[in-house]
């Protein structure tokens, strides 16, 4: 049990800095995304309603599998966890874009018109008015998909990362003790998630006061 | 500059179209299951005892914050360890994949069952109705039609999950295509043909059950 502990650990370690990587940098690609759907022209609106529609409907397995197996087929040379952040990353983007949209669309006209009247520019709009208001909104739904994210952080166990997951199978491939390792693993997604959502309905209630 | 070449891909064809089917069916078995399973624990939650309230919420806490794919690994791999080696790797997955559609579908019922109005239940009652009957007659078809969108992501999510299975190499979709990657090295043509595939299975879904939703919407 003790022995296998380090191995556990370091798994743990990259399923939280794979996790955090992706909502890094999906959460980049969705609020920009988000933007361009709410504000873009109609060619950038196009582009980026196909990427999320498109991203929305292949499994995230299977975007991995194209990155870490495609990528090397055209010339470009990319780690397995390099790969599997990249493929969760577009998926988690396209999710948070839609998440975007939705709740800046759901912010009532009104706002927008008294900003336009008080003088503020778009960016203004955007930081003063806008923004404060979607984060409310936003949040609970962007809390579900960190959630899920670290979920689907298990899968890039399957392009050889040594993740939490792929760690405990590991250790219960060597010692037969299922019952006691998967259960660890469990507990420790557990933690990591029900910590997450907590965290995130806490949030939630101190926003939605101020 | 990468050179495409389609037939191999095509050639296998059947592969990926067998794979498609396996996983449309799959994600169909485990949405049943899983209904039977998330039923129960709904109803265990908003009208049961203590300790069953308790165990269900439990189980639903638990699967839904937990990874797919280590609850194959422990079907799969953990069960026969301790001793259980009932299942071949399709019947596995199924097994897994029900557990956690479950765990969702009990907070979709749940959602359902408290959208049922107390007047309806209060109405059902006052006709001499039991309570098994009040679930079967009234409680459950309300409940089913509030549900009924929510039902229909499970399923996109349960098909798409059923690439998993692909770790345990049930033939699937995806695992499909990774076979035909490995015996011809086409890795750009099946992941664009796959992607494709799994994109028009999910669109057409959703359009069957937008039909569906039309037809039995909840009227007010």
């Amino acid at each position: 049990m003790l022995s296998s502990a380090p191995l556990i650990a370091r798994g743990l370690l990259i399923t939280l800095l794979v996790s955090a990587c992706v909502l890094l940098l999906g959460s980049v690609i969705g609020v920009g995304g988000g933007l361009g759907l709410l504000y873009g022209g109609r060619p950038l609106r196009l582009v980026v309603r196909f990427y999320v529609d498109t991203l929305r409907g292949i499994p995230q397995l299977v975007l991995i599998f194209a990155i870490f197996y495609g990528f090397p087929a055209i010339g470009l040379q990319v780690s397995a966890m390099i790969a599997g952040i990249l493929a969760l990353s577009l998926f988690c983007g396209a999710h948070v874009a839609e998440i975007v949209r939705g709740a800046v669309a759901s912010i009532p006209r009104g706002q927008t018109d008294a900003a336009l009247g008080l003088g503020l520019s778009f960016r203004q709009r955007l930081r003063h008015v806008i923004f404060p208001q979607a984060v409310v909104r936003i949040l609970p739904a962007w809390v579900n998909t960190a959630v899920e994210i670290i979920k689907s952080s298990s899968l890039v166990s399957l392009v050889s990362v040594v993740d939490l997951t792929m760690a405990v199978q590991q250790v219960v491939g060597r010692t037969r003790e299922a019952l006691l390792f998967y259960a660890v693993a469990a507990a420790l997604y557990f933690l990591l998630n029900f910590t997450l959502s907590m965290a995130g309905r806490r949030l939630e209630r101190r926003f939605s006061h101020a | 500059m990468y050179q495409f070449n389609w037939r191999p891909v095509f050639d296998n064809f059947d592969l990926l179209l067998k794979g498609l089917v396996l996983g449309i069916g799959i994600a169909l078995v485990s949405l049943a299951i899983g209904s039977i399973i998330g039923l129960a624990a709904a109803f265990c939650r908003v009208h049961g005892a203590r300790p069953l309230k308790f165990l269900a919420a439990a189980y639903v806490e638990l699967v839904r914050n937990v990874p797919l794919l280590l609850i194959i690994y422990f079907v799969y791999f953990g069960l026969p360890l301790l001793g259980l080696s009932l299942f071949d790797n399709t019947w596995s997955f199924v097994l897994a994949l029900s557990v956690y559609a479950g765990a969702y579908l009990a907070e979709v019922f749940r959602a359902g069952i408290e959208a049922v109005g107390k007047g309806q239940i209060e109405a059902a009652r006052a006709i001499g109705l039991t309570r098994l009957q009040v679930a079967r007659h009234v409680t459950i078809p309300l409940m089913f039609r509030v549900a009924l969108p929510s039902l229909g992501n499970t399923f996109i999510s349960l098909f798409k999950d059923t690439s998993v299975a692909s770790a345990i190499a049930v033939p699937e979709l995806t695992y499909g295509a990774i076979r035909i990657n490995v015996n011809t090295w086409r890795v750009i043509e099946v992941y664009l043909v796959v992607g494709l595939m799994y994109l028009a299975a999910c669109y057409a879904i959703a359009a069957l059950l937008r039909q569906a939703e039309h037809r039995y919407r909840v009227m007010h």
